[in-house]
């Protein structure tokens, strides 16, 4: 044996919080609030506040604080209340694994410790897909960016990424772009959307593209890449019914920037380290009503666990998660409680949370599969009895839908089913 | 500029390095040259690094002697160059009893090769061997390896600079004429040199190169294969490489899985004749047909499995209405003294590479007195392991020493801060983003440099002092970027 001590320095804290975003922020802020007296909360970026940091343009804040702040200012407003609320930061410090008991391997500049935790909230976001993940066919060259690392470059690096440009995806980070490179002077040639409809918040498309006579053309993607050092055009199509590209259609379309704005993942990889199963629709973790994952003592929230259009609906959410969070450790509470399956039914992609236990009071989370105009959100029991409806003047896949449901709902465990009527 | 060599070697793929590295352990004055802005851009870093076995190539034919002496050089070479290997062994796999002569005929043939191993086995033990393949036989060759192509040839390049090769990157070569009794080589980029003899290892353009010297009996052409690499989450699936027997006059092994050194699943190469040897775009049929191929060989493929394309190519010797292959071209030219030529060094040439390097240097002798170099180390500095690969008390024990190892630039090949500098500064000076993929492996995994790019942004920009115009992707012709947004400089958004 080694007679040496580990260089592996341990230690113990009864929430460890995983990502500095605004899901993490309001997790460790509910958690210590809730009375938990160890909060730890560990970033690997340098500053806290996640992805809002990159995103200088405003709109967050409007339900939260009743105001339009811009992303760090969002991201402040929660970052300034961690000193007085008592939490416990390591930032430049990334988690590396996660096991199913709780033990973290966390590395920083100068020590990596080992952390065992009383509970672990996960919040580390999302990424975003990549090129690859959607096999696009062409050239690499130099000038494909995704839309959101081509933000990061541009508002936290003093970096432009080029002079004029094609988007492709109409997601929201896609058209916030559009919107930022024209300001910058770059031309944006058009954004292409391969869906029937835009896959951002209409605000977004008024204010990012309609304002600044950007083109979007819907049903459309883009064929080739052009160009063998840096990008020279990309080749764009209009599709079928069945998303297929329809040669006579083609057309070539200069540019030296292309930015994907084509999804986002939530990362999850610590997650499946640790065991936790998955939804395939959502890319998170299967939740209970308290944000529990499969395995006891360990809670998501946040864009890991399903992607959130607002930054606002993500604190709110990381709130329950961070007080369900504190209750596990103080109450050490016995497993299993009652699992009613939520299920999404027609006209629903996903719902969240996937089981509820009847015993409290949840938000469900649901995102539609097509936009709709004058529909009902129907939910019902096993036994086709309607618990609770939602008229809805708009639906859209692009917005995260959000119904409050009273306890006792699938109390008799018989699962519930969500469908748009 | 001029120089004069002794040696000068166009074209920095595995094989051109491989000599250059063979070379190195001779007092000689050699240098290689490079019109990329780094070694190993062409086929060298755009094949399935697979170490084939040699069974099959005929009897007495230089690709079955180079191949079977090659592979068997390797573990040697990879030891003392710290470059990953792994000998997991092949299935060649007869689906049916009619694909059975053909296994014999290859065990035969690699028998008469000198292949070490060989055996047909029968389903039971295949099945031992890879869980899950499906067919009747197979000819199992346990000396099949796999190798990280770019970081061999980098390792030879690295090692044969350190033992006194002079590399010149970025200069292409674009005429050539006779000095008697030597050769002047002049670059596109205005520069002259010359040497007593010269070796022709340029791959996809020897057939140009030939033709600078007069020699006009060459054709290459070029023969695209594209790929897919897979995400890690598939990393174990794969415990052999399984490919089916081969089919008669096919132009190459044909679409199959092949794992990498790094933990990812490659599938390819498809096979397309083309005029350009340096259109590495990839298709749309084409990956349509490798996902179909991908999914029924591996039914648990996801769609974000896929993480990127990529294409080589081949430098063929014959048309595609001929097909096949032709055996290496390895002239030391009796009518042109002291030109060493290289022709369709197709596959297997990086597995050949070392034993094609030690048969150009015994050319090399029929024309200088090479005497061995005593001071010539055969060993390259560093790590064979990335720092995430090693055990939890030693990553704690540099980190301590070294704080840079605690900082993870990219995440998700988990690449330390101190990995991305050392890759940065490597010895043989090449600057580009590519060149840090290669060696350092950030940007290479599931988010293709979406979270890491910005960070290499910012560590080069502030401890290296780059501007934005200083990033290229592959060379000059490849910025990644147009300028800064503001005249202030950048980074102090972070203080904000
Ligand atoms: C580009 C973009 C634009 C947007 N625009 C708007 C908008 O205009 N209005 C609006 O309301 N909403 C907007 N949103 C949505 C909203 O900002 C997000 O939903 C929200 O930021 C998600 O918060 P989060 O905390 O879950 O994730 P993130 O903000 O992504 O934070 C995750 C944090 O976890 C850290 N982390 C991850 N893994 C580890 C690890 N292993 N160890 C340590 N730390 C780790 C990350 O560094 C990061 O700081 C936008 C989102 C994006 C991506
Ligand atoms: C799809 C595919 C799969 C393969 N799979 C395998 C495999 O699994 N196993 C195996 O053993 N082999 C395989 N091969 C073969 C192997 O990749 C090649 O044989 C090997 O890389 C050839 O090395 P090279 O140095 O001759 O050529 P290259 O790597 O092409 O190097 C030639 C170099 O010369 C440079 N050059 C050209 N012209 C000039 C000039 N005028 N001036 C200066 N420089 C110049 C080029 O830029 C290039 O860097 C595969 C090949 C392909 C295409």
């Amino acid at each position: 044996m080694n007679s040496k001590a580990s260089p592996i320095e341990k230690i113990q804290r009864e929430v460890v919080v995983i990502g500095g975003g605004p899901a993490g922020l309001a997790a460790a802020i509910a958690a210590r609030e809730a009375g938990c007296k160890e909060v730890l909360l560990v970033e690997r970026d340098r500053i806290l506040g996640g992805i809002l940091n990159q995103c200088i343009h405003d709109g967050f804040g409007l339900h939260a604080f009743k105001e339009a702040l811009s992303g760090p200012e969002y991201a402040d407003r929660y970052i300034r209340r961690l000193p007085g609320a008592g939490v416990e930061v390591m930032d430049n410090t990334i988690v590396l694994s996660l096991s199913s008991d709780r033990v973290l391997e966390v590395s920083a500049r100068g020590a990596l410790r080992h952390v065992e935790a009383g509970a672990v909230i996960l919040a580390m976001g999302c990424r975003e897909r990549t090129r690859g993940a959607i096999s696009i066919p062409g050239h690499r060259p130099a000038g494909v960016y995704t839309a959101g690392a081509a933000q990061n470059l541009i508002n936290l690096e003093n970096i432009m990424v080029g002079r004029r440009a094609c988007i492709l995806g109409s997601g929201d980070i896609g058209l916030i772009m559009a919107r930022r490179l024209t300001l910058e002077g770059a031309r944006v040639e058009a954004v292409f959307e391969i869906l029937p409809y835009s896959s951002g918040l209409p605000r977004n498309i008024q204010q990012c593209l309609n304002d600044y006579n950007i083109p979007l053309f819907l049903n459309t993607t883009v064929t080739d890449i052009i160009g063998k050092g840096r990008l020279e055009a990309i080749r764009v199509a209009q599709v079928d019914g069945d998303r297929v590209p329809i040669p006579e259609t083609e057309r070539l379309v200069p540019c030296d920037t292309l930015l994907l704005s084509v999804g986002l993942i939530p990362e999850n990889e610590l997650t499946v380290q640790a065991g936790v199963a998955m939804d395939p629709v959502t890319g998170g973790a299967l939740v209970d009503d308290t944000f529990m994952t499969g395995v006891p003592g360990i809670f998501a929230c946040g864009n890991v666990l399903h992607v959130h259009d607002l930054a606002d609906w993500v604190s709110v959410e990381a709130e329950e998660a961070g007080r369900f969070a504190a209750a596990y450790v103080q109450e050490r509470r016995e497993e299993p409680r009652r699992r009613t399956p939520v299920r999404a039914g027609e006209g629903v992609r996903y719902v969240l949370p996937q089981t509820i236990s009847g015993e409290r009071d949840f938000i469900l989370s649901l995102r539609v599969t097509a936009p709709w105009r004058d529909r009902t959100v129907v939910i019902r029991d096993g036994g086709g009895r309607e618990i609770r409806r939602k008229k809805m003047m708009r639906l859209h896949p692009a917005e995260m839908i959000r119904i409050p449901v009273k306890k006792g709902a699938g109390a008799d465990g018989s699962p519930l089913e969500v469908s748009v009527e | 500029m001029k120089h004069s060599y002794e040696v000068l070697i166009i074209g920095g793929g595995v094989v051109g390095c491989a000599i250059a590295r063979e070379l190195s352990r001779y007092r000689v004055r050699a240098a290689l040259l490079e019109k990329e802005a780094d070694v190993g851009m062409g086929a060298s870093c755009r094949n399935s690094g697979v170490l084939h076995c040699g069974f099959k190539y005929a009897q007495g034919t230089l690709r079955a002697i180079l191949d079977v002496r090659g592979n068997a050089m390797m573990d040697d070479l990879c030891r003392d160059l710290k470059v990953k290997m792994k000998r997991i062994g092949k299935l060649t796999v007869a689906l049916d009893e009619e694909d059975e002569p053909m296994l014999d005929h290859l065990k035969e043939q690699g028998d008469a090769n000198g292949v070490p191993g060989l055996e047909v086995i029968d389903r039971d033990r295949m099945q031992r061997i890879q869980a899950g393949v499906e067919g009747y036989r197979a000819l199992y060759s346990p000396t099949s390896a796999i190798v990280s192509p770019y970081n061999l040839t980098i390792a030879l390049a690295e090692n044969a600079l350190a033992n006194g090769v002079d590399f010149h990157l970025g200069q292409k070569v674009a005429a050539i004429t006779r000095q008697e009794p030597r050769w002047e080589v002049r670059t596109a980029a205005g520069d002259t040199f010359t040497a007593d003899v010269l070796v022709n290892a340029s791959g996809l353009f020897a057939a140009d190169v030939c033709r600078m010297v007069g020699i006009r009996e060459y054709e290459i052409y070029p023969c695209r294969g594209e790929y897919y690499v897979l995400d890690r989450r598939l990393d174990g699936t794969l415990t052999a490489l399984v490919y089916p027997a081969p089919k008669k006059n096919a132009p190459g092994w044909g679409t199959h899985l092949t794992p990498t050194v790094d933990g990812n699943i490659l599938i390819g190469p498809t096979a397309e004749y083309l005029d350009d040897p340096e259109d590495f775009a990839c298709t749309s049929d084409v990956m349509a047909r490798l996902r179909r191929e991908c999914q029924r060989l591996l039914p648990s493929i996801r769609q974000s499995d896929y993480i990127r394309n990529f294409a080589g190519t081949r430098a063929k010797q014959t048309p595609p209405e001929v097909g096949g292959n032709k055996d290496f071209v390895i002239e030391d030219r009796k009518d042109l003294k002291g030109f060493v030529n290289l022709v369709g060094i197709e596959s297997p040439g990086l597995t050949s590479s070392p034993a094609i390097a030690e048969m150009v240097v015994g050319m090399v002798k029929n024309h200088l007195a090479l005497l061995p170099d005593p001071a010539f180390n055969p060993v390259r500095p560093g790590s064979l392991d990335f720092f995430w690969e090693l055990p939890p008390e030693e990553k704690a024990e540099r980190i301590a020493e070294d704080p840079d190892y605690g900082e993870i630039i990219c995440r998700c090949e988990k690449i330390t801060k101190r990995e991305v500098i050392d890759a940065i500064r490597n010895p043989l000076g090449a600057r580009t983003m590519v060149s840090l993929k290669y060696r350092a492996r950030a940007s290479m995994g599931r988010c293709q440099g979406g979270f890491c790019i910005p960070r290499i942004v910012r560590l080069l920009r502030d401890e290296f002092g780059w501007d934005p115009e200083d990033f290229l992707k592959r060379g000059a012709d490849s910025p990644m970027f147009v300028g800064n947004m503001r005249p202030d400089k950048g980074g102090q958004a972070h203080e904000l």
